[in-house]
């Protein structure tokens, strides 16, 4: 067990160095380059002052040096003045020390936002709790209620229950979070008038349930039909068993042969299915914070985005491919250890 | 300006009746189809049951809907008539007698023909890169599950790389419109769309090697076929003038391929090495066929039934991935009809004005679900056999 988790640690490392590097590349395109350049200078500026600006701030130097500064094993350069030849730091909202030095991400520093003028690190946690928070919630709703809706529907197969719910759950995941954003926001905040259709309040004033139930409802919805019909599945894969049979033979009543003998081994594959939804929900967290303008790690994301903000962009994905990964690792992990019939070599 | 409006009753008998060229068709399609369904195949199994028949219409709409929109709609999806500024669905124009059925939106456009011909976009990109989606995610995955070992490490690598990347941030580093100035979009494209025509040779080659008169003929038909085809959309330099692409809509395709193909690729690979333990395929590889004539036509046939339910879904789960491009701005035209785009420009006036985002979210709501349920019918008849 310890060697399996050892390698897949050794594969995510690999892994999380080769997206770094395509994305590092990605935001270091040419085009994108100018657009920085630009955004930190002026609309007017000649091609050459802009050249001039991305020599002096680095920013024309071999990739892999670059890659290597970011990542931290190559030392950072302090940028010269060429009128004082005193060095000065890069953006005045940064500090940066006067001599190379080692400053990347093994280091902990994740560098300079040039869309919100401060250091990444002071923009990036506080957005990852808030996140933190909207996805506590919707876990805390949908998975309870998508394991009901997959345990009702999965015990008695092909009853009427179970096609209501079967069908109810393939709505439910033909309907993404912009659609039934607003759909809801239009049913509950325009008419009804019951909620709040902006959570913008929530990161200043705290979190209330007039503000926070739209976006929590919306993400949540796209899930629970994915999850309740792989419970569904597997909650009908295991009524079929012979152990199922021999506990009804018994004379036990139907709640206690589900609560006691389906139950848990039903509930392994959910698992899996809940975990890899983390991905899923990262592209939700996205559109609802946009849609809902909740300051949290989507937000910071499209901001980063569209702003062409390097170091920040650079951060988010880093942070996102962690989480993809790590829940991948967690549920490899505790499938193994929840089903006693995988043993790892 | 105070507008006329005809009603809530005649709004909704005036839509019905502007769907009549796909009330029509529909009413065709199946007729012959309850009426043929014993020869149809997997097609006429369908009609066995109320979510099959279900998936059937709701597809089956939107597509004609699709093909009739110029019929359908009475308006220009993007002429603007100033008066009908955020009109309510059912307000008369004046001095033209048009009704806007589902209203105006805020640049004084026609909700519903905008949402009618946004079906044409939707359902030309989301089934054609699905398909190239298969096309990419098969070719690749047939070898990685017969050969295992070095080949499916590397590319399994590959695929798990694609898919640990959170989808909308591949998007957002793809779809800039700053990427149409390096080859990055073009490349992609020239890769991917090589997968097509690589598939057919080794396909036809597999099976007609030893009947050069077979062989030949389709050969030549795919290579002529499939060059033109890749020189129009890959270079933009199709001699005829039929065949071309705008570059925005190829970078949108090019990054829904790249995002739906790896899991295709990991579809295919578990079919394969599930497949390739049967005693047909020992019969094969006892026989002397060579490895891909193996996995084109014994494995491949065998795996269909998955395959289709898989493509599906795909289909739905595209249109979504669309519906999100649009949302966020990236790709289309902000002037384009197509169903994200509307929901966009609508949901940041919802305070405000809620009808012109009803109408492209339904539609998009409706066309994927009706395509689940078309899998989910699709899975129950395949496991029935």
């Amino acid at each position: 067990m310890l060697g399996f988790i050892v390698r897949r640690l050794g594969t995510m490392l690999v892994t999380m160095i080769c997206l770094t590097m395509v994305v590092f590349f990605m935001v270091n395109l040419e085009p994108n380059l100018k657009k920085l350049a630009i955004s930190q200078l002026d609309m007017r500026s000649p091609p050459e002052q802009l050249e001039s600006w991305l020599v002096k701030n680095g920013y024309r130097q071999n990739f892999f040096v670059r890659y290597g500064q970011w990542l931290g094993v190559v030392q950072k350069q302090p940028a010269i003045d060429p009128q004082t030849g005193q060095s000065k730091p890069r953006f005045s909202f940064c500090d940066e020390p006067a001599e190379p030095y080692y400053g990347g991400i093994l280091q902990g520093d994740f560098g300079c936002s040039t869309k919100f003028k401060t250091q990444v690190s002071t923009k990036l946690w506080p957005a990852l709790a808030a996140t933190g928070i909207l996805m506590f919630w919707v876990m805390a709703t949908m998975v309870p209620i998508a394991l009901l809706i997959g345990i009702l529907a999965g015990m008695r197969e092909g009853s009427r229950t179970d096609r209501t719910l079967s069908v109810a759950s393939i709505t439910t995941t033909a309907t993404p979070e912009y659609v039934s954003g607003v759909i809801f926001t239009v049913i509950f905040a325009s008419w009804l008038g019951w909620l709040n259709g902006s959570a913008a309040s929530a990161t200043g004033q705290g979190i209330t349930f007039y503000n926070f139930t739209l976006p929590v409802m919306t993400m949540a919805i796209y899930g629970i039909g994915y999850i309740a019909r792989m419970t569904r599945a597997s909650m009908v894969e295991v009524m079929t068993q012979q152990y199922i049979r021999t506990a009804r033979l018994k004379g036990l009543s139907f709640p206690k042969v589900v609560i006691r003998h389906a139950l848990r081994n039903a509930l392994i594959a959910p698992f899996t299915v809940i975990m890899l939804q983390f991905p899923w929900l990262l592209t939700g967290v996205v559109i609802v914070e946009t849609m809902f303008r909740y300051q949290g790690f989507g937000y910071t994301l499209v901001e980063a985005a569209g702003n062409n903000d390097i170091d920040l962009l650079l951060a988010c994905s880093l942070v996102s491919v962690f989480v993809v990964l790590f829940t991948q690792l967690i549920s490899d992990i505790g499938y193994a250890y929840l089903n006693p019939r995988i043993r790892v070599q | 300006m105070q507008l006329e409006n005809i009603g809530t009753l005649q709004t909704i008998v005036g839509v019905f009746a502007r769907f009549w060229p796909v009330w029509i068709a529909l009413a065709f399609l199946l007729g012959a189809s309850m009426i043929y369904r014993k020869r149809l195949g997997l097609y006429g199994q369908l009609f066995e049951s109320g979510v099959g028949i279900a998936g059937v219409v709701i597809c089956c709409f939107w597509l004609f809907t699709a093909i009739f929109a110029h019929v359908v709609a009475p308006f220009d999806p993007l002429a603007q008539i100033p008066v009908m500024k955020d009109a309510m669905p059912g307000a008369i124009v004046p001095d033209h007698g048009g009704v806007y059925l589902f209203g105006g939106d805020k640049l004084a456009r026609d909700v519903f023909s905008r949402m009618v011909f946004g079906s044409r976009i939707v359902l030309i990109i989301a089934p054609t890169a699905t398909m190239f989606a298969l096309m990419v995610g098969t070719t690749l995955g047939l070898p990685a599950g017969y050969y295992g070992g070095r080949i499916d490490s590397v590319l399994s690598f590959l695929a798990n790389l694609v898919l640990a990347f959170p989808v909308i941030l591949l998007f957002y580093l793809l779809v800039t419109p700053g990427i149409m100035d390096t080859p990055i979009p073009y490349g992609l494209a020239g890769l991917f769309f090589l997968f097509p025509i690589i598939f057919f040779v080794v396909l036809f080659y597999t099976r007609f090697k030893n009947r050069p008169e077979r062989l030949y003929p389709l050969l030549a038909l795919t290579l002529v076929l499939g060059g033109w085809i890749y020189v129009g959309l890959v270079f933009d330099a199709d001699p005829l003038g039929v065949v071309s692409i705008d570059p925005n809509q190829l970078n949108i395709f090019v990054a829904v391929v790249f995002a739906s193909s790896p899991g295709v690729f990991r579809i295919v690979r578990g079919l394969v090495m599930d497949i390739k333990t049967r005693d047909y395929i020992a019969a094969a590889q006892t026989r002397g066929e060579t490895p891909w004539y193996i996995m084109l036509w014994e494995i491949l046939p065998n795996a269909r039934g998955p395959l289709i339910v898989d493509a599906c879904l795909r289909i739905g789960y595209t249109t979504i991935l669309l519906g999100t491009l649009g949302y966020f701005g990236l790709g289309l035209a902000p002037e384009s009809p197509d169903w994200g785009t509307a929901i966009k420009d609508a949901s940041r006036l919802l305070r405000s004005v809620i009808h012109p985002a009803l109408p492209p979210t339904i539609a998009l709501m409706s066309f994927v679900l009706g395509l689940n349920l078309l899998a989910d019918a699709l899975r129950e008849q395949s496991l029935r056999d």
